[in-house]
C-alpha cells in the first residue's frame, strides 16, 4: 500500500510517498497561480493508492480529485514532526504566507495551537520581500543577518511599514547585513511570542520553509536558550504528516 | 408572488436601491447558509418565513400596529426591560446590527478600529436602510461598553427620539440601587410615550409574556443536550436572533412547536448531525442577524453547536422574573433581581460568567469551547484570556476567535476551526 500526502501551500506545493512507514519518493514544486494545475504537474508518473491533502489548497485538491481526503496543516505538522522526532512536544512552523505553533501530549496530539491570522507578518513571505529589499538572493540572506555584528531594531512587523523601515535605514547609510539580522530578530521575537502562548516546552521542532534559514535556527535557539530541532526537509513535514496520518487509516 | 412593499420602504423614508442590494445579500446568505443545511427541523419552516419577511410583513404588522395608536421602541441590549414596554402597551424591537453597512460613511463619524456591531448600528441609520429603525417612536441606548457609551453621542445627532439607559458596572448594593433607578425612569419615559399608566396588572402581564417567550428558549437549550443534537446550531442561533423582534406570543408558540418537533426526533435518535458530531459551546460576543459567519464555519467543518453563551442566546434569556408581587414596587424588584444577573463583560469583576461558561460547557456536553471576540470588543477580548485559562485547567480545550464581519479571514478561520475539531475529536 503506498499513500500520498501532498501539502499544498501558499508559495509551495510538497509531494510524499510512504510504503510500510518508509518515505519512498518526495517531490517539490511553486504553487504559482493554478495550484491544481502545479499539483496535477508534480503528480505526474507517479502511482499510489491512496492521497490525503493538507494545506490552504486543501479543499480545492478535494473538489479537483474525488477519492483525496483532507486534513489540516496542523494535523499534518505534528504527524511529519513526530514521525521525524518522535521526542518533540512543540513545533513552530513557519511557511510562505502564514506560521504556527503547536503544543504537542505525549502522544504526539496536538492540544494547543496559534495560527497568525489576515496577513503574512513575520513569515516566510516577509523575508522574502525583505532579502530582496536589501539585495539578497533568498539564500545569501540567512547567512548574511548570521554573520552581522550586531543587529539594528526593526520595529515594524508589516511587510508594508518594514519596508519603509528598512528603506529610512539604507537612506541612513546603515550596515545591510545589520538590518537583515534585525529583520530576523523581529521575526524570533513574534515566534517566541506564538510560542509562549501555547506554553511550549520541552523538545522544540522547527519546521517549514523558514526553517532553511540558519539564521533564524540560530536566533531561535539563542531566545529559547535551549536546541532547536530541524527536520532534513523542513518544508517537507506537512506533506510527510498528511502520508502517515493516511498510512495510519488503513 | 410576494407583496409588493416598495411603498412603504419609500414612506420610511428609505434608501430604496440600498435596501434592495442589503435584501439581496441578505437572501443569497440566508439560501447559502440556512437553507442548505440538512436535516432541518419542520418547524424551522417559520422561521424561514419570517426572515424571508424580515423587512416586509413584520414591518408592515409594526405599521399596523402604530396606526392603532401603539408605540414601537427600538433597543439594542438586553439590559433593555421587555416587560415595561409591554406593560405599557407598546412593542419592543431588537435592532440587530450584524452586517457591515455603508461603511465609508461610518467612519467619518466612527474611528476605524470600532468594533463591527457599533459601526454596523451607524451604517445602519446611515445608509437608511433599516425599517424597525426607521419605524421606532423610540430608541433606547444604553451605556454598556465605552464604545456604545460614546458612540451613542455621536449617535443622539443623528435620530431625534434616543433615550439612554445608564447601568452599573459592578454587581454591588449602589449597583443595584442604580439599575432599578434606571428601570424606574424607563418606566416614566415609556409612560409618556404612550400616555399609558402602568399598572399592576399591566406589568404582571408583561412579565408573564416575556417569561413564556424565555421559557420556551430555556426548553430548546435542554433538547440540546441530546446527542445526537436534534437541532443545528445555527438553527437554535436564528430562533434566538428571532426572539428580539418578532411578536413574542408567536414566538413562543413557534419555539414551543419546535421543540414539540425536537423532543419526537430524540426519542427516535434522530439528529441535525450525526450521533459522536464533534460537539462545540460558543461564548462570548453577541451575534445579531445576519451575523452567522463563524457558526456556519463551525458546522461546515464537522462540528455542531450545543450552545450559545451570548447574549444572543444564554446570557441574555436565562433566568425568568418571578411574577407573584403584588405592588408594583414588588414587580419593580423582582425584575431587577432578574435583569442584575446578567453577566455581561462591562461588570466588574465578573466570575459569573467564566463560571457560567464552565456550567455550560458541561451541561451541554461540549467538547470545547470557542471563545468568540469581535475585533476591537475591549470587555469581551479581555475576559477572553482568564477564560481560556479557567477552561484549560479543568480540561475543556478552548480555542479564542477574534474577527469582525468581513469575510476576507474565512479561509484562515475554516483552517483554525477544522483544526480545533480535530483536536476535541481524535
Amino acid at each position: 500500500m503506498i499513500c500520498a500526502g501532498i501539502d499544498i501551500g501558499s508559495r509551495s506545493i510538497e509531494l510524499v510517498l510512504v510504503e510500510n512507514e518508509k518515505v519512498i519518493e518526495t517531490r517539490q514544486t511553486d504553487t504559482g497561480f493554478d495550484p491544481i494545475s502545479q499539483a496535477r504537474k508534480v503528480m505526474k508518473g507517479i502511482k499510489f493508492d491512496q492521497i490525503m491533502a493538507t494545506g490552504y489548497g486543501r479543499n480545492l485538491f478535494e473538489v479537483a480529485y474525488d477519492d483525496a481526503s483532507t486534513v489540516t496543516e496542523i494535523k499534518a505538522h505534528a504527524a511529519g514532526v513526530r514521525c521525524e522526532f518522535p521526542e518533540a512536544l512543540a513545533i513552530l512552523d513557519i511557511g510562505g504566507q502564514d506560521s504556527k505553533s503547536i503544543r504537542l501530549n505525549d502522544q504526539g496530539r496536538v492540544v494547543k495551537f496559534e495560527m497568525n491570522d489576515r496577513c503574512a507578518a513575520g513569515t516566510g513571505k516577509f523575508l522574502e520581500i525583505m532579502a530582496h529589499n536589501l539585495g539578497f538572493s533568498l539564500d545569501e540572506f540567512g547567512p548574511a543577518a548570521l554573520a552581522a555584528q550586531k543587529d539594528l531594531q526593526i520595529n515594524s512587523m508589516c511587510t508594508v511599514f518594514a519596508e519603509s523601515e528598512v528603506t529610512s535605514l539604507i537612506a541612513k547609510g546603515q550596515d545591510r547585513q545589520e538590518i537583515a539580522r534585525g529583520l530576523h530578530s523581529s521575526v524570533v521575537k513574534r515566534a517566541v511570542g506564538m510560542l509562549n502562548r501555547v506554553g511550549a516546552q520541552g523538545p522544540i521542532v522547527f519546521s517549514g520553509g523558514v526553517a532553511q534559514n540558519p539564521c533564524m535556527v540560530q536566533m531561535m535557539a539563542d531566545a529559547l536558550g535551549k536546541e532547536i530541532l530541524v527536520p532534513d526537509h523542513p518544508q517537507m513535514m506537512g506533506a510527510l504528516g498528511a502520508a502517515m496520518i493516511m498510512a495510519a487509516k488503513q | 408572488m410576494r407583496e409588493d412593499y416598495t411603498p412603504m420602504w419609500e414612506s420610511l423614508g428609505m434608501d430604496l436601491s440600498a435596501h434592495d442590494a442589503l435584501l439581496g445579500v441578505l437572501e443569497q446568505g440566508y439560501r447559502d447558509i440556512y437553507l442548505a443545511q440538512k436535516n432541518r427541523p419542520e418547524g424551522m419552516g417559520y422561521f424561514d418565513f419570517v426572515m424571508s419577511e424580515v423587512h416586509g410583513l413584520r414591518i408592515k404588522e409594526l405599521l399596523d400596529e402604530k396606526k392603532q395608536n401603539r408605540k414601537i421602541i427600538g433597543s439594542y441590549c438586553v439590559f433593555v426591560p421587555e416587560e415595561i414596554v409591554l406593560a405599557g402597551g407598546a412593542t419592543l424591537i431588537g435592532l440587530c446590527s450584524g452586517a457591515d453597512f455603508a461603511v465609508e460613511e461610518v467612519e467619518k463619524h466612527l474611528p476605524r478600529n470600532t468594533c463591527s456591531l457599533i459601526k454596523s448600528s451607524f451604517g445602519f441609520k446611515l445608509g437608511k436602510v433599516c425599517p424597525y429603525l426607521e419605524c421606532a417612536d423610540m430608541i433606547v441606548g444604553e451605556n454598556t461598553c465605552d464604545g456604545k457609551k460614546k458612540a451613542y453621542e455621536i449617535f443622539a445627532g443623528m435620530v431625534d427620539n434616543l433615550y439612554v439607559m445608564d447601568l452599573p458596572q459592578v454587581k454591588s448594593t449602589q449597583g443595584r440601587a442604580l439599575l432599578k433607578e434606571e428601570f424606574e425612569r424607563f418606566k416614566t419615559a415609556v409612560e409618556e410615550l404612550t400616555g399609558n399608566k402602568i399598572t399592576v396588572e399591566a406589568l404582571k402581564e408583561g412579565i408573564k409574556v416575556v417569561n413564556a417567550k424565555r421559557a420556551a428558549l430555556h426548553r430548546l437549550a435542554i433538547l440540546r443536550k441530546a446527542d445526537p443534537a436534534p437541532i443545528s446550531g445555527l438553527d437554535a442561533l436564528l430562533a434566538n436572533q428571532v426572539f428580539f423582534y418578532d411578536n413574542p406570543a408567536r414566538f413562543t408558540e413557534s419555539v414551543n412547536k419546535i421543540c414539540d418537533e425536537l423532543e419526537v426526533r430524540i426519542k427516535e435518535n434522530q439528529g441535525a448531525f450525526p450521533s459522536k458530531t464533534p460537539r462545540i459551546l460558543i461564548s462570548g460576543c453577541p451575534m445579531a442577524v445576519p451575523n452567522w459567519k463563524l457558526p456556519w464555519i463551525i458546522e461546515t467543518s464537522g462540528a455542531v453547536i450545543v450552545g450559545e453563551e451570548a447574549c444572543v442566546g444564554e446570557r441574555g434569556t436565562r433566568n425568568l422574573t418571578d411574577d407573584s408581587g403584588q405592588s408594583l414596587d414588588e414587580l419593580m424588584e423582582a425584575f431587577t433581581d432578574r435583569y442584575f444577573k446578567v453577566d455581561c463583560a462591562i461588570f466588574t469583576p465578573n466570575q459569573e460568567r467564566s463560571d457560567h461558561i464552565v456550567d455550560m460547557a458541561q451541561a451541554y456536553g461540549a467538547n470545547g469551547v470557542i471563545h468568540y471576540g469581535l475585533q476591537f470588543c475591549q470587555p469581551y477580548i479581555m475576559e477572553s484570556i482568564p477564560v481560556e485559562n479557567t477552561l484549560e485547567n479543568l480540561g475543556i480545550p478552548c480555542m479564542r476567535i477574534e474577527t469582525d464581519y468581513g469575510m476576507e479571514d474565512v479561509g484562515q478561520l475554516k483552517t483554525r476551526v477544522e483544526a480545533f475539531i480535530e483536536q476535541i475529536s481524535d
